[in-house]
This record gives C-alpha cells, sequence and structure tokens, in this order.
C-alpha cells in the first residue's frame, strides 16, 4: 500500500475511535461538563493531561527546533516539563481540596472580589485563545501535506470533529477521548524513533542511542558536533555563553507559565481526591517524558541525516522526499556556485540549502527510508495532539464563559439546565471562531505564544501560589500583584517583538532577556508587589483565613468555615 | 489552628523546600549555569551539561513528584489527615 493509503486509513480509524468515545462518554450534568463528574481514575488523567498539554508544536515542532539549536534547545526540554513538578507540589493538591471548576473560581473566592475573579477571566480567555488557533492551524497543515487536501478543507474538518466531540461530550467526553490520542501520538512519536535509532546506532532505546556508538565505533554526538564545526556551524553540544541569562529566563518562564496554565490546572479538578491530584501529576509528567526525552535523541539523528544525506551531494541525485519537500517550500535549495552540488553550510553567502525546522518530525521517516505505514502513523500521531489540546484549551474557554462570567457574574440565578445549555453553546461558538481564526491566521499567532506564556507566569502563578502558602494575603495585594505583572511582561513583549509593531532592539534587552524570558521577571515583580502591598492594608476576612487553611489538609472538606481549632 | 495541624504543615514546607532545591540544581544549576563545566566530564556519548539540559533534569522530575507523593501519603496517615 501507498503512503497515501496508510495515512487515509490510519487517520480515518483513529477519527472513528474518538466519535465512538464522544458518544459514549457524553456528559449529562455540568459537573460532568466542566470537570468530567470529578471522578476520573488518576492514570486516566494523566494521560490526558499529557495529550492536552503536548500539543500540535511539541509533536511536530520541537524536535526540529532542537535539530538546529543544539544546547540551547534545552530551554523548550526543561521549560516545558519542569512546570509540573511546580503543579504536583505547590498547586493540584490544594486546589484540587478547594474543590471548584476554574481557575478564576479560586482567584475570585480568596480574593473575595468579583473584580480580581474578572481580572482572572479575561486572562484565562486571552491565554487560551491565542494558543487555540495555532491547534487549528495546526491541524490545517497536517492535512494539506498528506491528505493533498486545500488547507481550508483541512481546518473546516478538524473543526467538524472537534465540534462534535468537545459540544456533546463536555470534560467527560475530552478525557476519555484524550487518553486515546495519547496511545496514538505516543506511539506515532517513539516508533520510528526506535526504528531510526536501530539503523543508527543499533540500540533500540533512542534515548540512550543517542549517547551510543554509531556503525562506524565513533560516539553520535561527537561526530555531529565534527560535522557541524567543519560546515562552520557552532558543535551541538557546546555551550553558547552569551545566551545563558537568556535561556535561564525563557526556561523559567516556560516552567511557571506551564503550572499557570488554565486548561492544564483544571485537569486536577476532574479527579475523586486530594493524593489522586497529587499522583496524577506525576502520571502526567512521566507519559509526558516519554516524547520529551525522545525528543532530543529524534533532533540529534535528524540532523546528523541531513548533513550526511544532503551535504555535498550532486542535486540530480536527491532522494524522492527532497523533491516532495521542495513542492510545499519548505525545503529550497538554490545553486548559488552554478556547480550542481547542495553546499550546506553556516555562512549565508554560501548556504545553498534551505530547511524549514518544521518539516523534521514529518520528514524523519522518509529520510530513514521507512515503511509507509510509519508516515501515515506519525501523521495521524500529529493530529492527536493538536486536536486534544484544541479541545482542552477550548473547554476552558466555555467554562469560562457560563460559568465564570453567566453563572457568576451576570446572572448568578441561572439553573443548572441552563448554564449546561450555555456551556454547550459556548464551546460551539468557541470552536466556530477559533477554527475561522485558524483558516486565516492573524500574524501575530505564533508571536503571542510567547505572551499566553508569560502572561500565565506573571498573573496566575503568584496568585494562585500566595493565596495558598501566604494566610496574610489579601485582595489589595493580590490584585495589583497581578495587574503590574501583567502591565510589564505585555509591555515588555509588545515593545521588543517587532512582529507585534514593538520598536525595540535586541541589542537593547535587559540584561540580554528576550520577550520569550520575561516572564519570570514579571512574576518575580508580582511576587513583590503583591507581598509588599498587602502587608500595608487591612488583613482579609476571617472566613477566608479559613478558606486558606482548610484547602492545606486533605481531610475534612465538610469542616464548617471559621471554626475555632 | 490545632498544633498538630501546624506541625503537619511545617513538615510539608520542609519537603517542599529540600525537593524545589534538588528541582533548581538539577535544571537551572546542572543544565544552565554549571553546564560548561560540567561538559568536560562524559556520561557514555554525552558532555554532562549536555546530558542534563536535554535528559538528566527531566528523569530528575519525575522521580521527585514521586517521591513527594510517597512522603505526603506517609504525612497524612501520621496527622490523621488522609482521606478515606
Amino acid at each position: 500500500m501507498s503512503t497515501q493509503t496508510w495515512t487515509y486509513l490510519l487517520v480515518g480509524l483513529t477519527f472513528l475511535v474518538y466519535i465512538i468515545i464522544a458518544i459514549v462518554a457524553r456528559a449529562g450534568s455540568t459537573k460532568e461538563f466542566y470537570v468530567a463528574g470529578g471522578g476520573v481514575n488518576p492514570i486516566a488523567n494523566g494521560m490526558a493531561t499529557a495529550a492536552d498539554w503536548m500539543s500540535a508544536a511539541s509533536f511536530l515542532s520541537m524536535a526540529g527546533l532542537i535539530a538546529f539549536m543544539g544546547f540551547s534547545g534545552g530551554q523548550y526540554l526543561m521549560g516545558w516539563t519542569g512546570g509540573y513538578v511546580l503543579l504536583a507540589l505547590l498547586l493540584a493538591p490544594y486546589l484540587r481540596k478547594f474543590g471548584k471548576f476554574t481557575v478564576p473560581d479560586f482567584i475570585g473566592e480568596r480574593y473575595y472580589s468579583k473584580n480580581a475573579r474578572l481580572v482572572a477571566l479575561i486572562c484565562a480567555l486571552f491565554v487560551s485563545f491565542t494558543y487555540v488557533v495555532g491547534q487549528m492551524k495546526g491541524v490545517g497543515v497536517a492535512f494539506a501535506r498528506f491528505l493533498n487536501v486545500p488547507f481550508d478543507t483541512g481546518v473546516l474538518i478538524g473543526i467538524g470533529i472537534v465540534f462534535f466531540y468537545a459540544v456533546l461530550g463536555g470534560m467527560k467526553g475530552i478525557t476519555y477521548t484524550q487518553v486515546a490520542q495519547f496511545c496514538v501520538l505516543i506511539f506515532a512519536f517513539t516508533v520510528p524513533a526506535i526504528f531510526i535509532s536501530l539503523q543508527m546506532t543499533g540500540n533500540p532505546i533512542p534515548q540512550i542511542g543517542f549517547g551510543s556508538k554509531g556503525t562506524d565505533g565513533v560516539y553520535l554526538l561527537e561526530k555531529l558536533n565534527l560535522l557541524s564545526t567543519d560546515l562552520g556551524f557552532d558543535s551541538y553540544t557546546n555551550i553558547d555563553r552569551g545566551n545563558l541569562v537568556n535561556m535561564f529566563f525563557i526556561t523559567g518562564a516556560l516552567m511557571f507559565g506551564t503550572a499557570g496554565l488554565p486548561h492544564v490546572i483544571v485537569r486536577f479538578f476532574t479527579v475523586p481526591r486530594v493524593k489522586d491530584a497529587r499522583i496524577s501529576a506525576g502520571w502526567a509528567l512521566l507519559f509526558i517524558a516519554i516524547l520529551y526525552t525522545t525528543a532530543p535523541a529524534v533532533a540529534v539523528f535528524a540532523r546528523t541525516n541531513i548533513i550526511n544525506t544532503l551535504s555535498d551531494k550532486p542535486y540530480s541525485q536527491v532522494p524522492e522526499w527532497f523533491t516532495n519537500w521542495e513542492k510545499t517550500g519548505l525545503l529550497s535549495f538554490e545553486d548559488k556556485n552554478n556547480d550542481g552540488t547542495i553546499q550546506y553550510v553556516a555562512d549565508a553567502q554560501l548556504n545553498e540549502l534551505t530547511v524549514d525546522r518544521d518539516i523534521i518530525v514529518l520528514a524523519n521517516p522518509e529520510i530513514a527510508n521507512l515503511p509507509p505505514w510509519v508516515i501515515g502513523l506519525v501523521v495521524a500521531g500529529g493530529l492527536a495532539a493538536a486536536l486534544s489540546t484544541a479541545a482542552g484549551l477550548l473547554l476552558v474557554i466555555s467554562t469560562s464563559i457560563s460559568h465564570d462570567l453567566l453563572k457568576n457574574y451576570l446572572r448568578p440565578d441561572i439553573s443548572e439546565k441552563g448554564e449546561l445549555y450555555a456551556a454547550r453553546v459556548a464551546i460551539a461558538v468557541a470552536v466556530v471562531a477559533a477554527g475561522l481564526a485558524g483558516l486565516n491566521p492573524p500574524g501575530f499567532v505564533a508571536q503571542v505564544v510567547a505572551l499566553a506564556f508569560g502572561l500565565a507566569a506573571s498573573s496566575f502563578f503568584p496568585a494562585i501560589i500566595l493565596g495558598i502558602f501566604d494566610k496574610r494575603m489579601n485582595q489589595q495585594g493580590a490584585i495589583s500583584g497581578m495587574i503590574i505583572g501583567i502591565i510589564f511582561t505585555t509591555t515588555y513583549i509588545i515593545y521588543f517583538k517587532p512582529q507585534l509593531g514593538g520598536p525595540g532592539l535586541p541589542e537593547n534587552f535587559w540584561w540580554g532577556i528576550s520577550p520569550e524570558g520575561i516572564g519570570t521577571l514579571g512574576m518575580i515583580i508580582n511576587f513583590v508587589v503583591a507581598l509588599l502591598v498587602s502587608r500595608f492594608t487591612s488583613p482579609p476576612p476571617p472566613e477566608v483565613v479559613a478558606l486558606t487553611e482548610r484547602i492545606r489538609t486533605p481531610r475534612g472538606a465538610d469542616s464548617p468555615s471559621g471554626q475555632a481549632h | 489552628m490545632s498544633k498538630n495541624k501546624n506541625t503537619y504543615w511545617k513538615t510539608n514546607l520542609k519537603y517542599l523546600a529540600i525537593l524545589l532545591t534538588i528541582w533548581f540544581i538539577v535544571s537551572f544549576l546542572f543544565g544552565i549555569v554549571l553546564a560548561e563545566y560540567l561538559n568536560q566530564f562524559m556520561l557514555g556519548g554525552f558532555p554532562l551539561g549536555f546530558w542534563f539540559a536535554h535528559q538528566g533534569s527531566i528523569y530528575a522530575f519525575v522521580i521527585l513528584i514521586f517521591v513527594y507523593v510517597y512522603l505526603m501519603n506517609k504525612l497524612d496517615k501520621k496527622y490523621d489527615v488522609d482521606e478515606i
């Protein structure tokens, strides 16, 4: 069977599974719609969290990004996993004990303020929406390349599928679909890596393979360093000293941002007990780590393969995959010195080969000559990653509107049935809006993802941490911290992002910190402002202090508030 | 707040301080700040600093969470605040 047939077959099959699960696990109440009834098994929740978390970017772009960055690429690996330690230790168990549906719920009650809830709500909507548009675009790209449908049709198919299972199933349908999607995406990511690792090093475990000796008896990394420096690139494992401060801050912003992202936090409301929330974060990170420790191996294999197969080779003899990708414009060759061979070097004047880093994961199986079904599998995996993340984000958007805005802000007297109906309408509208934005993505979308992490780190993270660990924290402190943190971070990012119209130049970055990393500083500012302001204003009311005490121990959710101990 | 709950919370904070220190050391120190120094040592074919940034820190994160879960479950039982 051809690659095309395999792709249709595997994508069709996986979609069928998602739809069947959605019908079986549809939601009947708001509690099922928002938090899957609060009865999800911690391991299943771990898988769902992992699928929710690993987006089209993790699956398709990250390994490629690392392949061209070398050592500095570690900022994504550490940044997008280290946040789970913070989640497990500092947030998940306490928020589960608090026992409501959303992050704005917690902010609103802990800081006894409707305005605090509104600030949190707007942040949650902004973060989730910018994120989801990128997923929709990822779905369109994957369809367009491998199913030979136009980009627009690809996005529309994606909207249709998500619409169906998210509107029908709510959190319950989404959770169980995500479990299936996790299995598809992790299988699709590791199988080609195992094949290639065997091919290149004889070791079936990619995590060990890329630190082993190749078929010629030389360590793979040593060979790659040599190949890279010969062509004028930086040595792959060498450390870029001038970039260390920036790498430190970006890693931090991604970690604290992860721990503050509403669509991740909300997953820990779905398990039955506090101890389940703790262990669930452990399972989630374990499942995420499978992909995140394989990705750097894939990066090394792909980078070595590209140099070996293409550098100094005659253009007339390039393999078939090269010609296929050339058609998409994501790979291009310009014979500057007219010698008919490919010069792939660091010097931009002489370099003749341009490789878009986004194609690395998709092209990797073809480069390594793997059978056609593997390529079909990778496409199904990429779609699973994009769809699962999109669904999780859309749910946060709909919950924010029906629960936080409608039920708790505008119309507190709404009935359970009315709220569930509103939630379904909200998610339907959100799916369509995200799809339309994905069809015609505003040029700034890729740029605002940095903003999403920066905002989550500089607004939610400190407000939640202080709400749990500092009994003296009051609404004045938390709100001023959030607002100053957000304003600082947003201003810095817009000022230094030319794509957002900012006039700032990289040489004027504060201490060399790029906009991607400024969320760390925004977070520190938030903490300092909140602590200072709270100490000079009135303490929180006794029932809020009692609430803070209550969430600190797992048992006794029903003990009356304000009771003297 | 009862004395019992107070010691429970203090022990919890002590665990957090130890585990988060390790979290900081394996990622920010070994994987970034000290990576260049560590790169002179090899772990098989990996320069050590590079290995921490691309592999080791992630393994450490997973272990940290499971250790935390183990410690807290024991602590919950000891202070009789665990769930049924």
